[in-house]
C-alpha cells in the first residue's frame, strides 16, 4: 500500500509538473517504428540492415551488460549503484522473459526514452546516451535483434534494490529532471568531429562512466568526461587536457587504445578492458579516430601539473624489486604487454583507485582480436603494505617526466578493505 | 556403452607445442575440432602467476607440473634378459602433464638439426661406407629433408619467438652465429640473450682455441615480440625459474604464449581437459579409424567421441602407447628386427664438466634455461666417424640456468652430502662453480624399442608400455671423445677445482638420476610401409586418417634438443593436411 502511495505522489508531482512532464515522456518521434509486429513474429532478411545493426550493437556495447552466463543477451548481468543492485534485462526475442513480445515502436520507446514494457527503465541503461541514436541506427538495430536465438530466462531485474528505489515510476521524476528528450545534434561542423560526437555521445555512452554523477546519479554537465569514480576503478579524465586527458597522445594512439586496449603505453583494465572486449574493437578504424578526434577536442578540466614530488628513495627500491621486471628499469614498460608509466597521462589523476586496484587484486589486459594474450599483473596485497604501495605509486607517478599528486597509504588501506585484498604477510 | 559425444571433423589427443599447432592450423580450415588433454587446464594467469610459481619445492622436486605415475607410466629394463619394473618415481626423463605440455615446463632451448642429421644413413655412406655402421645400429634417413623443412623450421620459430644469432643465411656465413648450422632462409626472429659471466667466460677460452662460439638459441624472448597469431612475449628477466616451471612473464616460448589464447578464440575449436585417450577406434575395414575412446576424470566414465581425423599429439611415450594399443602399425618384434611400431626408441648421450674458481663470482641466480654460449665443432658434421671409430656428435654449452638451492648447488666430489661439512662447502663454493655440457647423439639400435608390457597394466586395465634401453658403446665412445676434448679446454680456464661426469664403457642405463627428457622414436617416419610407422607427413602407413606428430616421428635422435624439429614437422604436416589431404583424404604416398 505504501508503494501505491509513494508511486501516486510521484504521478501527482508528474502531472502538476504539465508541460514539462509531457516533454520528457513524449516517444512522438518513434512514431517512424512499426507498431503491429512483434519482435517474435519477425526475423530481418534484409542482411545489409542486419549487419548494419550488428554494429550499432557493437557500438551501444549492448552485449556487455545483457549477457552473463545465461545465453546470448538473456540478461543477468548485476550492477551495483549507490542505491541497490539492478540486473539486466532478457533482450532476446523470447516472449515470456525476453523482449519478443515488444513492436519495434515499444523497442524504441525502451532504447531511446527508457521507457520499457515493465514500466520506465533505471539510467543504467544508457538510454540518456541512446536517445542520440538515429532513425536508421534504431531500424537496424532492430533488425538485428530480430535474429538474435529466444532464450528463456526469466530476470527480476529489481529485486536487489531496496524501497523506494525499487519503484520505476520514481524514475519519471529523476527523468524530468535529468533526462534531455532529444536527438542528435552535432556541436562541430567537421564531419569527423561530427561522426566522433555521435559515437561517444550517443552509442558509445562513454559520459556513463567518465563523467561525476551527482546525489541522485545523474551525470554533471559542467565535468561531462572529466572523469569519475566507477565502484572500485576510476574512469579517466578523457578530454583533451594535456596533463590528465588525451591533449598529450595523438587521436592514432587513442584509436588504437580503444581497438587493442593499449596504445603501447597506457593499458585498460577492469571495466574499460570490458569496453573493449566487446564494444570499440569491433569499430572500424576511421570511427575510432572520429571519437578520438572528438574527444580531443573538448577543452576538459583544465587541471595541469603540478611540481613533482622528490626524496622517493623507498619507492624507487621497491620499484627496482618488485615492478622493473615487466614495467622496465625507465617506466617503458613491455610493448604491447606491460603499461609503460613515462608519459602514461592515465595514472596521474588526484583519484589513484585504478593503481591501487591492481596493486592490490591485480588485473588483466584486454583480450582482443589484436592482443590475444590479456597478459595479466598479479596481486601485491600480499607483501606490500599501504605505505608501501602509496610509495611506490608516489615513484611512478613523479618520475620520467611525470608530476601528480601524493598518495595518501589511508585511500589503499581503504580500497584494501572494499576489495577484500587481505592484509600483507608479516 | 561408452557415452557418445557429437562427431568432429577433427579430434586432437594433446594439447602440447603439437596439438596446439594442429589445432590452430587446421581451425584456420574452418574444421569443427576438439583437443582432449589428459591433464588440468593451465595458463600464465592463474597457474603460473608470481609468486606461486617461483617454488622449487613444489615444482622443481615435487614435480607438480609432471606426469603422474600413478595415472600413466611405462616399465623400463636394459636388455631382453631383464624384467621391467614400472617407472614408479620420476627421476632419468619427466613427460609434462596438463595443457601446454612438456612445451610448458621446457628449458627452451631451441635448434634445428643439421641437414646431415636428417640422412645420416647417407651421409655416412658417401663420406665412410655403409659398412662402418655397425650390425645393430638402425639409422637411417629422414623421408623428408632439411630444405623441405626449412620453410616451417623458420615458421615455428616466428611462432615460437626464438632469440638468437643466425650463423648461415641462405648459406652465407654470419660472424657471431654457429657456422656449422644449416642454412636459415631469414635470421631468428629476435636477437640472442645476453650471457651470464659464465657463458662469456666459456666463449673466451673456445675462442681462444680456435673453436667458433656463439650464443645459444632460445625460446626465451630477448625483446617484446608479437607473433603471426597476434600472441605477445616480454624480455625475459632471468628469475631462472625455466625447466620445470611455467614462466610468468610472458617470456619463455611455450603454448600458452605462443597460441592458445588464440586458438581458444575459435568458435569452432574446442578442448576438454582431464580427458584420457584410451585407445583409437577403428572402423570395421581397418584402414581408417573412427575416433577415439578417452576417460572422462570427472564424470567418472568412457566416451567415444567420433571425428574425420584423428591427430595423436602427446608426448612422445603416450603416442608409441597408444598406437600398440589401438593396432596403429605392426608392433615391432626386436628379435626379428620386423614390425615397426616401437621401432628406433632414442634418447642422448650428455657429459659434462663442472669448474670450481675461488675468485670468481657467477651470480647463479641470474640464469634462463637457454643462457650461454655454444660451440658446434665437435657436432655431428665435424666428426670424423671412420677415424674416430664412432657415429655422433655433441654441441657444447656453457651457461647458468638457475642458482635454486635445492637443487643447483655444486659442490667438489667428496662433499659431504648433509652436516657441518655440506655447509661449510656450501658457503665457500656457492656461486663459484660453472660447467660445460656436451649435449650428444644417441643412435637407434635393434635392441631399443617400446613394446606393450606383459605383466604391469594401467587404472584402466591397458598394459603399461615396456621400454628397452641401454647404452651403447658406440655412444660411449662419442662421449668419451667430447671428455678428451673438453678436459683440456676447461683446463686451459685454470679453475682451482675440476670434476668430469662422462660414461665410461660399460655404463648401464639408470632410469634414477635425471638425465633429459628427449625421448625419441618409436613411431618413426619412414619412405616405406615396412620401416617405419608413419610417412613423411606423419600419416599412419596403415591408417590413412590417423596423424601421428612429435619426437616419436625421429627415425634416430639429433645431437641437439628436439624442439627445432618438432615444431617444423608440426607445420610440415600442417600443410600437407591443409593443402593435400582434406580435399581429398588418402594415403599421402
Amino acid at each position: 500500500m505504501k508503494m501505491k502511495i509513494l508511486g501516486g505522489a510521484v504521478a501527482v508531482a508528474a502531472i502538476g509538473a504539465g508541460i514539462w512532464a509531457w516533454t520528457t515522456l513524449d516517444t512522438s518521434r518513434n512514431a517512424v517504428a512499426d507498431d503491429t509486429v512483434r519482435l517474435a513474429d519477425f526475423t530481418s532478411t534484409d542482411a545489409k540492415a542486419v549487419k548494419r545493426g550488428e554494429y550499432v550493437m557493437r557500438a551501444a556495447d549492448c552485449s556487455a551488460c545483457h549477457t552473463k552466463g545465461n545465453g546470448e543477451f538473456a540478461g543477468g548481468y548485476e550492477m551495483p549503484t549507490p542505491f541497490g543492485t539492478l540486473v539486466s534485462s532478457n533482450i532476446t526475442t523470447d516472449v515470456d522473459s525476453g523482449i519478443g513480445a515488444m513492436t519495434e515502436r515499444d523497442f524504441f520507446d525502451a532504447v531511446r526514452h527508457g521507457q520499457g514494457s515493465k514500466g520506465l527503465l533505471y539510467p543504467a541503461m544508457p538510454y540518456t546516451a541512446y536517445a542520440k541514436l538515429t532513425d536508421q541506427d534504431m531500424h537496424d538495430l532492430w533488425a538485428f535483434m530480430s535474429t538474435v536465438e529466444p532464450v528463456a530466462h526469466k530476470i527480476d531485474e529489481t529485486a536487489g534494490m531496496p524501497f523506494p528505489f525499487n519503484i520505476r515510476l520514481a524514475m519519471l521524476g529523476w527523468d524530468m529532471l535529468f533526462f534531455q528528450n532529444k536527438g542528435f545534434e552535432a556541436t562541430a561542423s567537421d564531419e569527423v568531429l561530427k561522426r566522433g560526437e555521435y559515437l561517444v555521445e550517443g552509442a558509445g555512452h562513454c559520459s556513463a562512466c567518465h563523467t561525476p554523477r551527482n546525489a541522485l546519479g545523474a551525470e554533471i554537465a559542467s565535468q561531462h568526461l572529466e572523469g569519475s569514480r566507477v565502484g572500485a576503478w576510476f574512469a579517466p579524465e578523457i578530454t583533451g587536457n594535456a596533463h590528465l586527458g588525451l591533449g598529450a597522445s595523438g587521436a592514432d594512439e587513442v584509436a588504437a587504445y580503444l581497438g587493442t586496449g593499449t596504445d603501447g603505453k597506457a593499458m585498460a583494465t577492469g571495466p574499460m578492458a570490458e569496453a573493449v572486449e566487446h564494444s570499440l574493437q569491433y569499430l572500424t578504424e576511421d570511427d575510432r579516430l572520429a571519437m578520438a578526434a572528438y574527444l580531443k577536442s573538448l577543452p576538459g578540466s583544465g587541471a595541469t601539473a603540478p611540481e613533482p614530488m622528490t626524496g622517493l628513495e623507498r619507492g624507487a627500491l621497491a620499484y627496482e624489486v618488485n615492478c622493473s621486471a615487466c614495467h622496465g628499469t625507465a617506466g617503458e614498460g613491455m610493448g604491447l604487454l606491460a603499461p609503460a608509466f613515462a608519459g602514461n597521462h592515465g595514472i596521474l589523476a588526484d583519484d589513484v583507485t585504478n593503481l591501487a586496484h591492481v596493486m592490490l587484486k591485480g588485473a588483466r589486459a584486454a583480450a582482443t582480436d589484436v592482443t590475444p594474450t590479456s597478459a595479466g599483473m598479479p596481486s601485491f596485497a600480499w607483501k606490500m603494505d599501504d605505505r608501501q604501495i602509496a610509495d611506490v605509486l608516489d615513484y611512478i607517478r613523479n618520475s620520467w617526466g611525470n608530476a601528480a599528486a601524493p598518495v595518501r597509504a589511508e585511500d589503499i588501506g581503504a580500497l584494501r578493505g572494499e576489495l577484500d585484498a587481505g592484509a600483507p604477510l608479516r | 556403452m561408452a557415452r557418445q559425444e557429437a562427431k568432429k571433423d577433427v579430434v586432437i589427443v594433446g594439447l602440447g607445442w603439437t596439438g596446439a599447432i594442429m589445432g590452430i592450423e587446421l581451425a584456420q580450415e574452418g574444421l569443427e575440432i576438439v583437443a582432449l588433454e589428459r591433464g588440468h587446464d593451465q595458463n600464465t594467469v592463474p597457474n603460473f602467476q608470481y609468486p606461486n610459481m617461483i617454488d622449487e619445492l613444489k615444482y622443481g622436486v615435487r614435480l607438480k607440473m609432471m606426469q603422474k605415475p600413478s595415472q600413466q607410466t611405462v616399465t623400463v629394463r636394459r636388455n631382453e634378459g631383464e624384467t621391467a619394473l614400472p617407472y614408479r618415481s620420476l627421476g632419468s626423463f619427466l613427460p609434462g602433464n596438463g595443457v601446454g605440455g612438456a612445451g610448458t615446463h621446457w628449458n627452451g632451448l631451441n635448434w634445428r638439426p643439421q641437414a646431415e642429421e636428417m640422412r645420416l644413413r647417407s651421409y655416412i655412406a658417401e663420406n665412410w661406407g655403409e659398412q662402418i655402421i655397425p650390425e645393430d645400429m638402425t639409422i637411417g634417413d629422414y623421408p623428408v629433408t632439411y630444405d623441405e623443412l626449412e620453410p616451417f623450421f623458420a615458421r615455428f620459430e616466428r611462432v615460437a619467438g626464438i632469440s638468437g644469432t643466425a650463423g648461415n643465411i641462405k648459406g652465407e656465413l654470419r660472424e657471431g652465429g654457429n657456422p656449422f648450422e644449416g642454412w636459415r632462409s631469414e635470421d631468428y626472429p629476435m636477437p640472442a640473450m645476453p650471457s651470464t659471466w659464465d657463458g662469456v667466460k666459456f666463449a673466451e677460452a673456445a675462442k681462444a682455441a680456435g673453436y667458433h662460439p656463439f650464443p645459444s638459441p632460445g625460446g626465451i624472448a630477448s625483446r617484446a615480440y608479437v607473433n603471426e597469431y597476434g600472441m605477445q612475449m616480454g624480455p625475459c628477466n632471468h628469475c631462472g625459474f625455466c625447466e620445470r616451471y611455467g614462466c610468468f612473464q610472458y617470456s619463455k616460448s611455450s603454448p600458452q604464449t605462443a597460441i592458445l589464447d588464440r586458438l581458444k578464440q575459435y568458435p569452432n575449436f574446442s578442448y576438454r581437459t582431464e580427458s584420457e585417450v584410451l585407445r583409437v577406434e577403428m572402423a570395421a575395414d581397418g584402414k581408417t579409424a573412427t575416433g577415439v575412446t578417452y576417460f572422462d576424470e570427472k564424470a567418472g566414465e568412457e566416451v567415444f567421441q567420433p571425428a574425420d581425423i584423428v591427430i595423436l599429439a602427446t608426448y612422445q611415450l603416450n603416442n608409441v602407447h597408444l598406437m600398440l594399443l589401438s593396432g596403429i602399425g605392426q608392433p615391432y618384434d626386436a628379435r626379428t628386427g620386423e614390425g615397426v611400431t616401437g621401432k628406433n626408441y632414442g634418447y642422448q648421450m650428455n657429459g659434462g664438466v663442472t669448474m670450481f674458481f675461488k675468485d670468481e663470482h657467477f651470480n647463479p641466480f641470474i640464469g634462463t634455461g637457454a643462457n650461454g654460449f655454444c660451440i658446434d665443432d665437435f657436432g655431428m658434421n665435424n666428426i670424423d666417424y671412420g677415424a674416430e671409430g664412432f657415429i655422433g656428435g655433441a654441441y657444447w654449452r656453457s651457461g647458468q640456468t638457475n642458482g635454486q638451492p635445492i637443487r643447483s648447488m655444486p659442490l667438489p666430489s667428496g662433499t659431504p652430502t648433509w652436516g657441518a661439512g655440506w655447509k661449510r662447502a656450501v658457503g665457500e663454493w656457492y656461486g663459484h662453480a660453472m660447467s660445460i655440457g656436451a649435449h650428444g647423439s644417441c643412435m637407434s639400435y635393434a635392441t631399443n624399442h617400446l613394446d606393450l608390457d606383459p605383466t604391469y597394466t594401467d587404472r584402466h586395465g591397458r598394459p603399461l608400455m615396456r621400454m628397452t634401453f641401454n647404452w651403447n658403446a658406440n655412444d660411449i665412445r662419442q662421449t668419451q671423445f667430447m671428455k678428451s676434448k673438453m678436459e683440456p679446454l676447461a683446463q686451459s680456464m685454470n679453475p682451482d677445482l675440476m670434476q668430469s661426469s662422462f660414461k665410461k664403457e660399460g655404463a648401464q642405463y639408470d632410469v634414477r638420476p635425471y638425465q633429459t627428457t628427449h625421448n625419441t622414436g618409436g613411431h618413426i617416419m619412414s619412405a616405406t610401409p615396412d620401416t617405419g610407422a608413419v610417412n613423411r607427413y606423419s600419416q599412419a602407413w596403415d591408417k590413412h586418417n590417423v596423424f601421428a606428430l612429435g619426437a616419436g616421428n625421429f627415425v634416430q635422435n639429433t645431437q641437439y634438443n628436439p624442439t627445432g624439429l618438432v615444431g617444423g614437422l608440426a607445420y610440415w604436416t600442417a600443410h600437407a593436411i591443409r593443402t593435400q589431404y582434406l580435399s581429398n583424404p588418402r594415403p599421402l604416398v
